[in-house]
C-alpha cells in the first residue's frame, strides 16, 4: 500500500495535439456580447435530475431569480440569465449530439438586463461550512469543466469524507480551449477567493492549483494571487493531455491512485475546476446565481476567434455569427473541446453550463474519415492513459463480443479520444466505445426488465395459486359444515 | 443556423501520422542498404528486386479482385510494397525469376490473404515466404553469387543478366561461394576450429557489406542506420531490436569466452546473416509482434533465443526467418498474459483496495 502513495507516478500514456490555443489566448475575454432576443434555457444542465420549473409562461423575471428549482439529492437549479419575459415552456433541440429535443425555459429578453436583489455577505468565513454548500447550491454552480456534477453535493462529501487536499484543476488540457486561461489571467484574486471559499465549505485547509506549463502568465498571475495563502499552492504540471483527467491530476499531484468504482473523495482528494471556483466567489460574495459563462469560440472558420462571455441559454448560431464564422468552410460543430467534446449535428442549440468552447472546424482540421484496416502499430495502447488496449476492445465490438469487451476494461474507458486521436488508420475508436457502451447498458436494462416481468408474473401465480387453494379450502369447510347440518337434521328426525 | 450531418465522437482531430505514411518511411529506410545490394550485385539483382516487388503488387492486386475489394486504395497503403521489397531483400542476389514469382506468391497470398488481409496475419508474410522457399528449393536458396558490382567488366551485362534470371547461372562453381556462415558450418563438420576456418574474415568489410549474402542483407552499417532511423521517427520502438540484439551479444560472449575456437564471437554473429535486417525491420512488424513493451521485450529475447540456438547448434547455418516465425506464432500468448495495468486495478483486474489513511 506504501508503493501507492511513495514515488510520484509517471504520466500514463497520453498525447501532445497541436495547441491552437494562441488564438484566443492573448486576448481579453469579450465582456460586451449583445444581449440575445431569446434564450433557451435547458432544465437538465447537469448530472442528476432536471430541475422542475416554478414559473409560468407569461411570468416577468429579473436576472438572477430562480426559475426552476432543485429536485432530489443531486440536481441543481436554474436560473434567469437576463430580465424579461417567459414566453415558453417547451421541448426545444439539445446541445447533444443528437439534438433531440428537451425541455427548455424560453426567456424573451426586455435589454435592461435588470439584476434581482441579492445578498451581500460582509464576512463569508464567519459563514457555517455547511451554508457555503447551500449557497453554492441554490446559486446553480455545476462543475465548469464539463463533468457538470453538482459543486454542493461535492462540498458536502467533502465534509463528509476527510478530504486533505483540494485540487483545483487548471489544467485545460484540450487544444483550442482557452477559458480558463484567460479566468486565471484576469481574475486570479477572485478564484483564489473562490479556492478559499470552498476550503473553508469542505471544511479542508490544503489547496494544490495545478496549471499545465504552457500557460505560464496564467500560473504567475495565479501565484502571485496566491502569494498571501500558505494553505493554497500554485504548481506547474507537464502539458500533455488528458493532464486534466482528474485521476491524472490525483495521481501527478499527490501521487495516489483512486481504486475502480471509488470517488476521489475516497482518497482524500477532491477536484474543482478554476470556472467553478470564480463562480462560487461570485455566488458567495455577490449572491450572483451562474447565469453566465466564459466560453472558447474559435476553429478554422471562425474569423474572430476568441474568449467571450456569454449568458447562459444563448443560440450557439449567435455565438458564432458574433464571431464571424464562415459557414461553408465550418465541417463540423463542436461543443468543448476537439478531443471529448461532442459534435452537434446543427447549431440552433443553446450555450449551457457545460459549455466551454463552440468549435468550428474546417474539413482540413478534422480528423480523416477513411478508415483502413488495424496493422496493430499499438500506438492506441501506448497512449491510452487508462492502461486499455482499444484495438482488441474494438476487435471485440465489430463481432458484437460485447461482454468480452466489458472483460477487457470497456467500463474503465474514460473516453478521452487519445487512441482515434493517434490510430493511423483512422478507426473512431472512441465511437465504438461509446456505442458498445450504450449496447451494454441497454442489454442489461432489457434483462432487468424481463427479471422484473418474471418475478411479478411468479408472484401473480403464486397468488393465483394461493386464492385457489383458500377457495378449495372454503369449499371443504363448507362441504363439512353441510354434512354436519345434515347429519344433525337426520338425528333429529331419528328423535323425532 | 448551420446544419451537419453525421455526428461522431471524438477526438474531432487527428495525428497527422496515417499506414500510407508509416509504410513509405519504412521504405526509405530500407532505401540505403537495398542500394547498396543492388550496386553490389549487379543487374541480375535488380531483375530479382523488381520481379519480386512486382509480382507482390501483382498477387495483392488480384486477391483483392477475388474478394470483390477495391484495388486501388489498399494497393495505396504500400503494405504489399514493404512485404515484397523485404522478401526481394532476403531473397539470394541472382535467384531465378520462378523463385521470385512463387516467393511473392506465398508471402501475399498464404501470408496475407489468406488470414483475411492486412491485419490479420499471424505470421510475418514475408519470412513465410522465404522460409517455405528455403524448405522448398534449398539449392536455389542457397547459391550465392561472388560481389559483382554493377559496370565492374567482370560482373555480368544486361544481356547475361536476362539469361541469369531466366534460366539460371551456366556455371554456378566460378561465379558463387558460401556466406560467412554457411562457410563456418561447413568447415566445423570437417572438425576445424575457427582461428583457421576465420583466417581471412573481415570484420570490416563485413560490416560494410562487401561479402556474399541475400540481396539487401549484407550491409549491417546500413540497415543498423536505417533501422535507428526509424526508431527515431517513432515508427518502431526500440524494445525488439535492442532486446533481439542483446541476447544475441550476451549469449554468444558467454559461449565465445568458455570456448573461443568452436563458438563464434558476438561480433561475427551481430554482423552476418539477416540478423540486422530481422531486428530491425522483421521482428518489429506491427502486425505480428505483441503490442505491449513489456511483451516486446520478450519477444525479442526470444527471437535472439532461437537466432543463437539454430545458427549454433542446428542444421541451418541462419536461422533468423525459424525464429522470427516461431515467436510470431507465440506473439498471442504473449499478448495474452501481458498486458498493461488497468487504472485502479491490480494486475488481475481487480479493482485495487482503498488506502486506509
Amino acid at each position: 500500500m506504501l508503493s501507492l502513495f511513495s514515488a510520484k507516478p509517471k504520466i500514463r500514456g497520453g498525447v501532445h495535439a497541436e495547441e491552437h490555443k494562441a488564438e484566443t489566448a492573448h486576448q481579453a475575454i469579450v465582456r460586451n456580447f449583445p444581449l440575445p432576443k431569446k434564450l433557451y434555457i435547458p432544465l437538465q444542465q447537469h448530472v442528476g435530475k432536471p430541475a422542475e420549473p416554478l414559473i409560468r409562461v407569461g411570468d416577468t423575471v429579473l436576472k438572477g431569480q430562480l426559475l426552476a428549482y432543485s429536485q432530489g439529492m443531486i440536481s441543481a437549479p436554474v436560473h434567469a440569465p437576463s430580465s424579461g419575459l417567459i414566453v415558453d415552456v417547451n421541448d426545444y433541440p439539445a446541445p447533444h449530439p443528437s439534438a433531440l429535443p428537451i425541455r427548455m425555459i424560453v426567456l424573451e429578453t426586455d435589454g435592461k438586463d435588470e439584476w434581482c436583489e441579492t445578498a451581500l455577505v460582509d464576512d463569508p468565513f464567519q459563514l457555517l461550512p455547511e451554508d457555503i454548500s447551500l449557497r453554492v447550491g441554490a446559486a446553480g454552480i455545476v462543475g465548469l469543466g464539463g463533468a457538470v456534477f453538482p459543486t454542493a453535493v461535492k462540498l458536502n462529501m467533502g465534509r463528509e469524507n476527510r478530504i486533505d487536499t483540494l485540487i483545483i484543476n487548471g489544467a485545460e488540457c484540450e487544444p483550442y480551449l482557452s477559458c480558463d486561461d484567460r479566468l486565471m489571467q484576469e481574475n486570479a484574486e477572485q478564484i483564489i477567493d473562490g479556492v478559499r471559499l470552498m476550503l473553508h465549505g469542505m471544511e479542508t485547509h490544503h489547496a494544490v492549483v495545478a496549471i499545465e506549463d504552457n500557460k505560464p502568465a496564467a500560473f504567475q498571475a495565479m501565484q502571485a494571487a496566491a502569494a498571501a495563502f500558505a494553505n493554497i499552492k500554485v504548481m506547474q504540471i507537464p502539458t500533455r493531455y488528458p493532464m486534466g483527467w482528474d485521476r491524472q491530476l490525483i495521481g501527478y499531484v499527490t501521487g495516489r491512485e483512486v481504486p475502480v468504482g471509488c470517488r476521489s473523495s475516497e482518497v482524500g482528494v477532491t477536484i474543482h475546476n478554476i470556472g467553478t471556483a470564480y463562480a462560487t466567489h461570485n455566488a458567495i460574495r455577490y449572491g450572483k446565481a451562474l447565469v453566465s459563462r466564459v466560453v472558447t469560440v474559435s476553429g478554422g472558420a471562425v474569423a474572430k476567434p476568441m474568449n467571450v462571455e456569454v449568458p447562459i441559454g444563448t443560440l450557439m448560431s449567435e455565438v458564432l455569427a458574433f464571431c464571424g464564422v464562415d459557414t461553408a468552410m465550418t465541417a463540423r460543430i463542436v461543443m468543448g473541446g476537439p478531443m471529448m467534446g461532442d459534435s452537434l449535428p446543427h447549431s440552433g442549440v443553446p450555450t449551457v453550463k457545460a459549455t466551454s468552447g463552440i468549435l468550428a472546424l474546417t474539413a482540413t482540421e478534422i480528423r480523416n474519415t477513411q478508415e483502413q484496416p488495424c496493422i496493430r502499430c499499438a500506438s492506441c495502447i501506448t497512449v491510452c492513459p487508462a492502461g486499455l488496449r482499444p484495438l482488441d476492445m474494438a476487435n471485440h465490438i465489430r463481432v458484437n463480443q460485447l461482454d468480452a469487451a466489458v472483460e477487457i476494461g470497456l467500463k474503465d474507458c474514460i473516453s478521452c479520444g487519445c487512441c482515434s486521436y493517434i490510430c493511423p488508420s483512422n478507426i473512431p475508436l472512441v465511437h465504438y466505445f461509446k456505442y458498445a457502451a450504450g449496447e451494454v447498458a441497454a442489454r442489461q436494462q432489457a434483462q432487468h426488465k424481463s427479471e422484473q416481468t418474471k418475478k411479478l408474473m411468479e408472484a401473480r401465480n403464486a397468488r393465483l395459486e394461493r386464492i385457489a387453494e383458500q377457495q378449495r379450502l372454503e369449499e371443504e369447510a363448507r362441504a363439512a359444515a353441510k354434512r354436519e347440518r345434515e347429519r344433525l337434521k337426520a338425528e333429529q328426525t331419528e328423535v323425532a | 443556423m448551420i446544419s451537419y450531418q453525421k455526428p461522431s465522437s471524438g477526438a474531432h482531430i487527428g495525428a497527422n501520422k496515417t499506414v500510407n505514411q508509416i509504410m513509405w518511411q519504412v521504405v526509405l529506410a530500407l532505401m540505403p542498404a537495398t542500394a547498396f545490394g543492388l550496386w553490389l550485385f549487379g543487374w541480375p539483382a535488380w531483375h530479382t528486386f523488381l520481379l519480386t516487388v512486382a509480382a507482390a503488387l501483382f498477387f495483392e492486386a488480384f486477391c483483392l479482385r477475388l474478394q470483390n475489394k477495391p484495388v486501388k486504395p489498399a494497393l495505396m497503403d504500400c503494405s504489399a510494397l514493404v512485404t515484397g521489397w523485404l522478401l526481394a531483400m532476403s531473397l539470394p542476389p541472382w535467384s531465378p525469376w520462378w523463385l521470385c514469382v512463387t516467393g511473392s506468391a506465398l508471402a501475399i497470398i498464404l501470408g496475407k490473404h489468406v488470414y483475411g488481409g492486412l491485419g490479420q496475419n499471424l505470421f510475418n508474410p514475408a519470412m513465410l515466404a522465404r522460409v517455405a522457399l528455403l524448405i522448398s528449393f534449398p539449392v536455389e536458396m542457397t547459391t550465392w553469387p561472388n560481389i559483382s558490382p554493377l559496370f565492374f567488366s567482370a560482373s555480368p551485362g544486361l544481356v547475361e543478366s536476362w539469361h541469369i534470371t531466366l534460366s539460371g547461372i551456366t556455371q554456378p562453381d566460378a561465379v558463387t561461394g558460401a556466406t560467412t556462415l554457411g562457410y563456418v558450418k561447413t568447415e566445423f563438420s570437417q572438425n576445424r576450429v575457427l582461428s583457421e576456418i576465420l583466417q581471412d574474415y573481415s570484420a570490416t568489410l563485413n560490416f560494410i557489406g562487401w561479402t556474399r549474402g541475400s540481396l539487401g542483407e549484407t550491409s549491417t552499417l546500413l540497415i543498423a542506420l536505417g533501422g535507428l532511423w526509424l526508431i527515431k521517427q517513432n515508427i518502431i520502438r526500440w524494445h525488439i531490436p535492442l532486446s533481439l540484439l542483446a541476447t544475441i551479444t550476451v549469449l554468444a560472449s558467454l559461449f565465445h569466452l568458455l570456448d573461443s575456437e568452436h563458438y563464434v564471437s558476438p561480433f561475427l554473429h551481430l554482423n552476418s546473416g539477416a540478423l540486422m535486417l530481422i531486428a530491425f525491420f522483421i521482428a518489429t512488424d506491427y502486425v505480428t509482434s505483441p503490442n505491449t513493451p513489456i511483451g516486446q521485450i520478450v519477444f525479442g529475447i526470444g527471437c535472439g533465443l532461437l537466432i543463437f540456438v539454430i545458427r549454433t547448434w542446428g542444421a541451418y547455418p541462419e536461422g533468423a526467418g525459424f525464429a522470427v516465425l516461431l515467436m510470431n506464432s507465440a506473439t498471442p500468448l504473449i499478448d495474452y498474459y501481458i498486458k498493461p495495468r488497468i487504472y485502479g486495478r491490480d494486475r488481475k483486474g481487480k479493482p485495487l483496495e482503498i488506502p486506509k489513511s
